[in-house]
């Protein structure tokens, strides 16, 4: 586990590196999440009774969408991880005691959380400062931003399970640059990255939700406005757990698979 | 102990011709042909042993390595190294070894080079005192101490190159893989790299195999060689045996005053004129001293220079005698 902890460290400290693409970061979701709103402002102004949820909680799902973008990005892969396999850099990493999988699922997490913490605050703060119903309001109980933080977790490691899935598709092909294009739209349609699931069409909701990708930033952010509650939220974070389980065996067995027939390239 | 016993292992290569008609038809129809990079390799390496192991590109030195190194697995046969299967049992293997590619890189890009270091202890478990121990020791033999805290993107070839060697000994393995490990180095530090490897297989009794094109590497460091040669072990010998085989031969280079080099029926002139001349003699038939104080009783000598066969052109012809 150490092992595994000191390169959790490595990479988040590495990534901490990277103010000025952070500041960058910074300024292009707050024009985003503003974009965002007004758009969707202008929907509501014609009347807010066709939406599912009322303007000051779908304000929040943008400002913790934004805030927390490096968590759920859907179009982020750890380059890395692909020109090792591709160009056969992959044989250092095969020559040390440790599984390939954890490692590389480690790393993984841990880019992904030194952009968000270097991110998140600026943006938090900012939104909850602005006026309702444009700002970010507080959680609807203690209890559900408890539920919150947990499916916070799950949803983080669910989309980083699935991104190993899409890593691991270097080992099959020459040039991984297709599926990723794939993989990315549709994580980013069907997370509710684009928009939030419950403002999809009542019949297709029920496909959304059964399909993984709703179990990644879909469930904390409707559990901390307040759309998910009770048994409701529950139930998805009980899905959560079962995806997060899931893509990891799949994932496991993959890499398993994959490393028994693996030709390094190269010299 | 390293033994292998008939290794083979083939790969499969998609080719096609060149040509727009053939990169369609090879869309849906694909021609494979099968490269047979190892043929039957077994040979056996002891403890504290330090082998050279040749052989022109695509010959399958990089395959025995990573066959060895757990990386890659066989199509057929055994490979018994300390007494585990290194395929089978990957992460207990590997914990024993040390490999070094010299075409790549095992540092982190963008930390210091400590911080790398740091995380291999992690990794191979090292506890803190051995790993202060080993680090200062590496840090001395290779001289690292002012480069430890730079980045490693920032190191020259030269510098990563320590760096590489130092980081693949820090858990002090009892098997140290080199591929090509002085490939692209200038001279010194070349020789720098090379002292460090005989002095670790000195004093910490390191097995070492080492995949070299550089034959002064083979010549400073190892006395045992392997020719390898269309996945073919084709030659397994010490140094000595193979330039005595190779090396019969040596070349007089003289400048002299007088009008021709005489001729004589044991040696061969190969060039004459302007003072100058060049000789190759067989040192079966005539020494040197010999040839040479029959040369000075016909002309008179300014300069005079004997140089045997260099172990690279041994090398080629044992590739021209195995033709390959």
């Amino acid at each position: 586990m150490r092992k595994y902890i000191s390169f959790f460290r490595i990479r988040f400290i590495a990534g901490l590196q990277y103010r000025a693409a952070a500041w960058a970061g910074i300024a292009t979701q707050f024009a985003w999440g503003g974009m965002n709103i007004l758009m969707f402002r202008a929907f509501y102004e014609e009347g807010s009774n066709a939406f599912p949820m009322p303007f000051d909680s779908l304000s929040t799902y943008i400002w913790l969408q934004q805030a927390f973008l490096a968590l759920f990005m859907a179009w982020f892969f750890d380059t890395e991880i692909f020109d090792s396999i591709v160009s056969g850099n992959i044989a250092y990493e095969l020559c040390r005691p440790i599984n390939i999988y954890n490692m590389w699922f480690t790393k993984n997490t841990a880019v992904r959380l030194s952009k968000a913490v270097l991110r998140c605050l600026p943006i938090l703060i900012f939104a909850a400062v602005l006026p309702s119903p444009y700002g970010m309001s507080l959680p609807h109980s203690i209890g559900a931003f408890l539920l919150f933080l947990l499916s916070m977790i799950l949803g983080f490691l669910v989309i980083v399970a699935f991104s190993m899935l899409v890593h691991a598709t270097a080992f099959f092909t020459i040039s991984p640059k297709g599926i990723r294009v794939l993989a990315t739209s549709v994580i980013e349609f069907f997370s509710g990255g684009l928009i939030p699931i419950p403002f999809f069409p009542d019949w297709i909701q029920p496909v959304i939700y059964a399909l993984p990708f709703a179990s990644m930033q879909n469930t904390p952010f409707l559990i901390y406005t307040g759309y998910l509650s009770g048994i409701e939220a529950l139930k998805s974070i009980g899905l959560q757990i079962l995806w997060l389980l899931v893509l990891w065996c799949v994932g496991k067995l993959i890499f398993r698979y994959a490393l028994k027939r693996v030709v390094v390239q190269g010299g | 102990m390293i033994e292998l016993k008939n290794v083979c292992k083939t790969f499969k290569v998609a080719k096609r011709n060149a040509g727009f008609g053939e990169a369609v038809k090879s869309l849906f129809c694909r021609d494979y042909t099968y490269v047979q990079a190892l043929n039957d390799v077994s040979f056996t390496v002891n403890d504290g042993e330090m082998v050279g192991y040749i052989g022109p590109n695509g010959a399958g030195k990089s395959s025995t390595v990573k066959i060895m190194s757990g990386i890659l697995t066989p199509d057929s046969g055994e490979c018994i190294i300390n007494g585990r299967t290194p395929w089978k049992d990957r992460v207990d293997h590997v914990r024993d070894i040390g490999v070094v590619f010299g075409q790549r890189s095992q540092l982190w890009w963008d930390v210091p080079v400590i911080d790398s270091f740091e995380l291999i202890r992690d990794i191979y478990k090292v506890s803190r005192e051995d790993y202060k121990k080993s680090l200062s020791s590496l840090t001395e033999l290779l001289n690292l101490s002012e480069i430890l805290k730079t980045p490693a993107r920032q190191l020259s070839l030269g510098q990563r190159m320590r760096c590489e060697i130092a980081a693949s000994l820090l858990h002090n393995p009892k098997i140290l893989f080199l591929d090509e490990p002085t490939i692209g180095l200038d001279a010194s530090s070349k020789i720098a790299v090379r002292e460090f490897i005989k002095s670790i297989n000195k004093q910490n009794k390191t097995t070492v195999i080492l995949t070299t094109h550089d034959m002064q590497d083979i010549e400073a460091l190892t006395d045992r060689i392997l020719l390898i040669g269309k996945g073919r072990i084709l030659l397994d010998g010490t140094l000595a045996e193979l330039k005595k085989r190779h090396s019969a031969f040596k070349t007089i280079t003289v400048d002299y005053t007088g009008e021709k080099l005489p001729a004589c029926e044991n040696y061969k002139v190969t060039k004459d004129g302007d003072g100058r001349g060049e000789i190759i003699i067989d040192t079966r038939v005539i020494t040197a001293s010999q040839a040479i104080s029959f040369i000075s009783d016909h002309v008179e000598i300014k300069d005079i220079s004997v140089t045997g066969e260099t172990i690279d052109e041994t090398v080629v012809s044992l590739y021209k005698e195995f033709a390959i």
